[in-house]
């Protein structure tokens, strides 16, 4: 397995994609602090495209890599290697590549123009951690939907409408939802629905760790109150977690059975 | 050297193969014909383990292959399409299977032979359709595995490198190697198969030698031979119809 990551993770390093973003999270990571001139707003704009953005491009250019190493994927099947190790170590080169873009194209501008306080930089290493967890989730969602869509076409049509559905198309039908039972107990199940949302899970997560309570909204103040904010965040990350843990081991159960 | 028994395979409601049963003997260089989509890459693929059968057994050197892997050390598999990390250089590719195999190999002459030297320290995504292929060739015949799998492996070779391609078929087939082909270049079959292997329609409608085959069919040439057999299928069809 870690022979196939460390060539999938050099093929990647040296892809064009790679480096753009990467380019990317440095210049808005280096334009948000230089314009903002707050560390803590700075920050909070992160929050934003990270939890939107990092779900986007992982889906996108895992059904991509999925796509176009098809041919070289069943060159490796023909060799005496396990298909999990196969498949864990091209996921692991993809999840790897896509996560130092972003922790570099952070840290490297955060490190010579943010002057941070101690608490500040804990909150951007929690945002770095988040957004790690979601590129380990949107890269395994992609290899998911990938390897059980031959159809290339298809495969790019599921892969954009789950993004869509989980970053925006979500958030809607929840607060409508919300609206209509307004006069019912709503805790339980606003909780339930976060969780089940990854891209929500993990802004509710952030902004307890940030602490902002204005914009937390329902569910984050649900958290907060059933949970508190350790607890809450502990519980996110942990959530967030099986949400790596899920889609990887069903893309792994897909692989074992499928006929290439 | 394999032994398939009883295989089936279907995608969905397509029945690619229908209880194959085949006996390919080492030593010899066996080729696999039939028309497109008579199931012949599906067959390779059956044998190496991607394709998983639905019913049937397939054994290589005695060993069933049903949820094996460590089998697949006595193949080398050509593949039809070849398809690699575009970012990669030819030498990290080969490099890279060299580690996964973990068996000892010896690409240099393979290299010298095809005249790839030039080609090293290039980046696979430029590399054209044929050099790419002779790429592929290296890759699967640089190990020493006792069978060899090549599933259309003259696509897109220049005239030098298939007379090249020839002689190391020949050499392995001297060497006692077990060689699989399937093509559609008849003079190749012709010029290089003990045994041929006719699928049609998921079944293998013919297994023997050329000369057997041409006294079945009364004919003197393989196309011919061939054509015969799609021929008694559309009579058959069409006294069915």
């Amino acid at each position: 397995m870690w022979k196939i990551f460390k060539y999938s993770f050099f093929d990647l390093l040296r892809s064009r994609w790679t480096y753009f973003y990467f380019l990317f999270f440095m210049i808005v990571t280096a334009g948000l602090l230089h314009l903002s001139g707050q560390v803590a707003a700075a920050i909070t704009s992160l929050l934003n495209i990270v939890v939107v953005l990092i779900p986007l491009i992982s889906t996108l250019y895992g059904i991509v890599y999925f796509y176009n190493s098809s041919e070289f994927t069943e060159l490796l099947l023909a060799q005496p290697v396990r298909r999990r190790s196969i498949f864990l170590g091209q996921y692991l080169g993809l999840f790897t590549s896509l996560a130092a873009s972003f922790l570099l194209g952070i840290l490297i501008p955060a490190i010579f123009l943010g002057h941070f306080e101690v608490r500040l930089w804990l909150d951007l290493l929690y945002l770095l951690g988040i957004g790690t967890l979601l590129t380990a989730i949107f890269t395994a969602i992609a290899f998911l939907i990938a390897l059980r869509q031959t159809n290339r076409m298809k495969g790019f049509a599921v892969a954009i409408l789950t993004w869509l559905f989980l970053a925006v198309l979500y958030d809607g039908l929840f607060i409508i939802f919300l609206l209509f039972f307004e006069d019912y107990p709503l805790e339980k199940f606003s909780l339930i629905a976060t969780v089940l949302n990854p891209i929500d899970l993990s802004r509710t997560s952030l902004l307890l760790k940030l602490d902002m309570a204005a914009l937390m909204g329902y569910t984050g103040a649900v958290f907060n109150k059933f949970f508190g904010t350790s607890m809450g965040m502990l519980i996110s990350i942990s959530a967030l977690v099986l949400w790596v843990v899920g889609p990887l081991l069903s893309f792994l159960r897909v692989a074992a059975r499928k006929d290439f | 050297m394999i032994n398939i028994q009883h295989l089936h395979k279907s995608f969905g409601k397509l029945e690619v193969l229908k209880d194959v049963q085949l006996e390919i003997l080492p030593g010899k260089v066996t080729a696999v014909l039939g028309p497109n989509g008579s199931g012949k890459t599906t067959l390779m693929k059956s044998i190496l383990g991607m394709t998983l059968p639905d019913q049937g057994t397939i054994e290589v050197r005695g060993e069933p292959t049903r949820h094996a892997w460590n089998y697949r050390k006595h193949l080398s598999y050509v593949p039809q399409i070849a398809q690699f990390p575009s970012n990669l250089t030819v030498q990290e590719l080969l490099q890279m299977i060299k580690e996964v195999r973990q068996e000892p190999a010896n690409e240099n002459p393979l290299i010298d032979r095809l005249s790839l030297q030039p080609f090293l320290d290039k980046k696979l995504g430029t590399l054209s359709g044929g050099t790419r292929q002779k790429v592929n060739l290296v890759l699967a015949l640089m190990f020493d595995a006792p069978i060899v799998l090549m599933d259309e492996p003259t696509a897109g070779l220049d005239p030098v490198a298939l007379l090249e391609l020839k002689r190391l078929i020949q050499e392995m087939r001297k060497a006692g190697k077990c060689i699989v082909v399937t093509t559609h270049i008849m003079p190749l079959v012709e010029e290089l198969a003990d045994e041929i292997v006719f699928l049609l329609d998921g079944k293998v409608y013919f297994q023997g030698s050329l000369s057997e085959l041409f006294s079945l069919t009364e004919k003197n040439t393989l196309e011919e031979a061939i054509a015969h057999f799609l021929t008694q299928r559309k009579d058959r069809t069409s006294v069915n119809a």
